[in-house]
């Protein structure tokens, strides 16, 4: 084998209290198409931006070498000198200006000072040409669909003498006939020489186009697969994507399901909020029941947060059919408030941005969501105010020494804890947690568990919405997988494997038909 | 009380159970409870540092001015003068802070000043009507501006910089229409009563009146009251209070300040009216800000817009009724200030505007909203107008006033930023 284009060695990046990488070694033979893989927050990302320079050289240890020689990146612009160019999943394109604006932006065709418009478009319709996309160079960006736009930023990524074009998640936002074409480009590409690193959740892509795969678990490189030499199946990457223990990270809970049917959602589809045409979540139904916890299972875009907030009052999309039954009977959900009234609570995946007043103390925050208890003809009783929030710290032991401690102080454990409370004071019949213990260390993980097992044990129904298998395994009752905002399946707790629901997960659209 | 059946279901029953294996986060407040304490203290000083701060630099100006003009900054007549100067930007602060606290901002209230003023002169001074018809329709007006912004605020969502950029011009022109392009002037008595107005001699007194030091004792009184009720409360919750000692030294101390103010009042024309009028409003939206669910979802809208939507806020309607306030007080300044300047200019109110944002923002409202007080901004309108009128007593020219107060303004968001920076830092 020749020598490899390029190497990362023993790469490790902390962030503060958290192992984002751990030793992690990646080796990319020139002129291949290497694919990585891995679950939500397994480390793919941030190990393309410590190669990238996103963490300059010092903020990581390890040893990156590029072509034979060793090289330490202090911004984007260093990598980008040396032929590495990074597309990110969300398009980094200006809408209103041109193509041929948007090829050359930062790297404008100038002459005395001047934008050279006649050699930028020239250039720009040569480079358009080669990656296949038909468009003038002067037609706004914003004009283009999303698998065009991509194609714009891999032109753009050519004028600049790419060597290594590394791509997340390119076909995640495409439709088949475009991911074809995608995929196809980057063939072509290959034939010229370029090398790709391609992250993917789409298992049937990475089987068709990729040389190589490399599996990142946990924040450490599990094994790299030769797809050529070993007949790699769909099966193998899986096996290699999970595979954790689950020993002693879940509290014991007797499942304390019963009969009553408590929330049912029915043929419910939902469209994206500004791209009418896009369905994101295609005609789920599922029901939950008292004391049952339910997972909902799902790879990043697949639907799952989209699903909630559009039931949790019409928080998200628009041409939003479908029914909602509660206790049986259909009921009609205008807005956020009918969706309290009607007991249903929706913990938010982003606490920061969507759960709490951060500038606010924790009393404020915990009573947000059901000040009518508070309050009679307008006026908020101030001390019975704090009286509640004062249990609510002492019973979900929110490490604060006041509840007038102020929000934004708390570490990200507490402040899912002031979330919950926040819900779990609305007296909910059902509670939708989305991801909660994303960003939160494993001691208060395992608290949270304990507390959606006691939400269970007292009669609520419990929708678990996350990104990790194991986690999902080890506390819901049944889970349901989503996939391209679909539901392809539902597993009992027995049934539930991570590679069985990893493959319901990755299952494309013609599979489920 | 049943206030929070959910807890009782969940919590009392059986404690946590606890698995030896299981890791444990290191514990934060689990050390000694004093650290606890000295952190909460802290953290209580830093939320009232922009409060307290500005405070002390409004007794440090008062000072200031006071020693450079000879003491003639507190004399009787001259602290009767500054409330009926800047008693309309200091009703225009109570609305505005409200719009900023929310996170919009509101261009138009000169121009809204100018039209209710203007349409309340055409019914008194040129149709003749009564006085309070005037002032009803004026009011009536400011309402209407009011829930024409808002409905563009809130349900049609243009950013409110925008719809009340085009109100400032909008009402300006409506003003000129009303008014033909002329003054109109004199009001009726009564009318001019209304800010020109003392109330005095109703208790007689020899040389100074009593009337003025009666309200005072009784607001004082009141004052007094409702802060032992309050106290109370928190004793019965079981909350902590300051120490009894520390209580009575600041009923005192607000005490003596009051009676100060009034002996003051006392000995010139006695009791405005317009600060009566100021008085009941300070304390009405203190309430509605501080201890009513409408204020708490002005603050929640403010503070993380998102949060609160999610959370239930009916924040179409809560920015709504935001901007149908605004209207309200923006005419009762209009009536306020048509009633001093006894009559009805075109050019009237023009600049209120920024004089009421520079009194929130220097009152220790946040730039970006979720932060604010109705008597931080009164106190920055306060600031604005003792450094005004006493520049003004000491002669200085009209351009060195301007530049002063650019960079008064200039300073104190610099400090809210630099303030907001430390705390980021903190997290």
């Amino acid at each position: 084998m020749a020598q490899p284009i390029l190497e990362m060695r023993s790469i490790t990046k902390t962030f503060p209290g958290v192992k984002a990488l751990q030793d992690v070694s990646l080796s990319v033979a020139p002129g291949e198409v290497h694919a990585i893989c891995g679950e939500n927050g397994a480390g793919k990302s941030t190990l393309m931006k410590v190669l990238s320079g996103v963490y300059p050289h010092g903020t990581y240890d390890g040893e990156i070498l590029f072509e034979g020689e060793e090289v330490a990146f202090g911004s984007i612009n260093d990598s980008e000198a040396r032929g590495i160019v990074i597309i990110h999943q969300e398009l980094a394109l200006v809408p209103y200006l041109s193509v041929a604006e948007n090829i050359f932006l930062g790297n404008e065709r100038v002459r005395r000072g001047l934008i050279n418009w006649n050699q930028a478009n020239s250039e720009a319709s040569a480079l358009l040409r080669r990656v296949g996309l038909d468009e003038l160079p002067v037609t706004p960006v914003g004009h283009l669909g999303v698998g065009k736009q991509q194609l714009v930023e891999i032109a753009k990524a050519l004028s600049k003498k790419v060597r290594l074009l590394i791509l997340d998640e390119p076909t995640a936002a495409l439709n088949d006939t475009d991911s074809e074409h995608l995929l196809g480009l980057l063939r072509q590409l290959q034939a010229e020489g370029i090398t790709s690193i391609m992250i993917s959740h789409k298992l049937n892509e990475i089987a068709e186009i990729a040389d190589s795969t490399t599996i990142i678990r946990d924040g450490r490189t599990i094994e790299t697969l030769d797809m050529h030499a070993d007949k790699v199946t769909q099966e193998r990457i899986i096996k290699g994507m999970v595979g954790r223990d689950l020993d002693h990270r879940f509290p014991p809970h007797e499942p304390s399901v019963r009969d009553e049917e408590i929330l049912r959602i029915e043929n419910w589809t939902v469209h994206h909020p500004t791209d009418p045409d896009r369905v994101v979540v295609d005609d789920a139904s599922l029901y939950v029941r008292a004391g049952e916890v339910v997972g909902i299972a799902g790879l990043m875009g697949a639907g799952r947060t989209e699903l909630a907030m559009s039931v949790f009052g019409r928080s998200y999309g628009r041409n939003i059919t479908g029914k909602v039954f509660v206790r049986g009977r259909e009921v009609t959900i205008r807005d956020v408030d009918d969706a309290i009234g009607h007991g249903i609570a929706y913990a938010t995946e982003d606490r920061k941005k969507y759960g709490l007043n951060l500038i606010e103390d924790i009393r404020t925050n915990i009573s947000a969501a059901s000040l009518r208890k508070f309050s009679s003809f307008g006026w908020i009783n101030a001390n019975e105010e704090i009286r509640v929030a004062e249990e609510y710290r002492q019973s979900m032991k929110i490490k604060a020494p006041t509840v007038l401690a102020t929000a934004g102080k708390l570490s990200g454990g507490n402040q899912q804890k002031v979330v919950l409370s926040k819900w779990i004071h609305t007296d909910p019949d059902v509670l939708i947690l989305d991801e909660p213990t994303r960003g939160i260390d494993v001691g208060a993980k395992y608290e949270i568990y304990t507390i959606i097992n006691r939400l269970a044990d007292a009669g609520k129904a419990v929708v678990v919405i996350s990104s990790e298998l194991p986690e999902l395994i080890g506390i819901c009752d049944r889970i349901y997988t989503l996939a391209f905002g679909r539901i392809t399946g539902v597993l009992p707790r027995e049934q539930a494997t991570q590679e069985n629901l990893m493959e319901l997960m990755t299952k494309e659209r013609d599979t489920v038909r | 009380m049943n206030a929070i059946p959910a807890l009782k279901d969940v919590f009392t029953r059986g404690q946590r159970q606890s698995d030896p294996d299981t890791p444990r986060a290191p514990e934060q407040g689990g050390e000694p409870r004093v650290v606890g304490a000295v952190d909460a203290l802290r953290d209580v000083f830093t939320r009232n540092l922009r409060q307290s701060g500005i405070y002390i630099a409004f007794v440090a100006i008062i000072g200031l001015f006071a020693w450079l003009t000879d003491g003639l900054l507190l004399s009787p007549d001259n602290v009767t003068n500054v409330f009926l100067q800047y008693g309309y930007i200091l009703i225009l602060a109570i609305g505005m802070v409200i719009v900023i606290i929310a996170g919009h901002i509101d261009l138009s209230v000169g121009s809204v000043v100018a039209l209710t003023g203007a349409v309340s002169a055409t019914f008194v001074i040129k149709q003749g009507h009564p006085s309070w018809l005037g002032v009803l329709v004026a009011l009536g007006v400011g309402l209407l501006v009011g829930a024409w912004q808002g409905f563009w605020v809130a349900f049609v969502g243009i950013p409110a910089f925008i719809v009340t950029l085009a109100g400032m011009l909008l009402f300006r022109g409506m003003t000129l229409r009303v008014l033909h392009n002329i003054s109109l002037s004199p009001f009726p008595t009564d009318y001019h009563n209304i800010a020109g107005g003392f109330i005095n001699g109703v208790l007689g007194g020899n040389g100074y009146d009593v009337f003025t030091l009666v309200v005072a004792a009784v607001g004082i009184a009141g004052y007094a009251y409702s802060q032992l009720r309050n106290r109370r409360g928190r004793i019965r919750y079981q909350q902590s209070v300051e120490a009894f000692p520390l209580f009575v030294l600041r009923l005192v101390l607000v005490a003596v300040v009051v009676m100060a103010l009034a002996w003051q009042l006392a000995h010139s024309r006695g009791l405005p009216v317009v600060l009566i009028i100021l008085g009941i409003l300070i304390m009405t939206y203190s309430v509605i800000t501080t201890k009513t669910v409408f204020g708490r979802h002005v603050y929640a809208i403010g503070g993380n817009l998102s949060a609160a939507q999610l959370s239930g806020v009916k924040v179409k309607k809560v920015n709504f009724w935001i901007f149908v306030n605004m209207g309200f007080l923006a005419a009762v300044a209009g009536v306020v200030f048509s009633s001093r300047s006894n009559g009805s200019q075109p050019a009237a109110g023009q600049m209120f505007e920024l004089d009421a944002i520079a009194a929130c923002f220097i009152g220790g409202a946040s730039t970006t909203g979720g932060v604010g007080r109705v008597t931080g901004a009164m106190v920055g309108g306060l600031i604005m107008g003792v450094m005004s009128n006493g520049m003004q007593l000491m002669g200085i020219d009209q351009s060195v006033q301007q530049m002063i107060k650019g960079l008064v303004l200039l300073l104190a968001v610099a400090f809210d930023i630099y303030n907001k920076r430390r705390a980021g830092a903190a997290r």
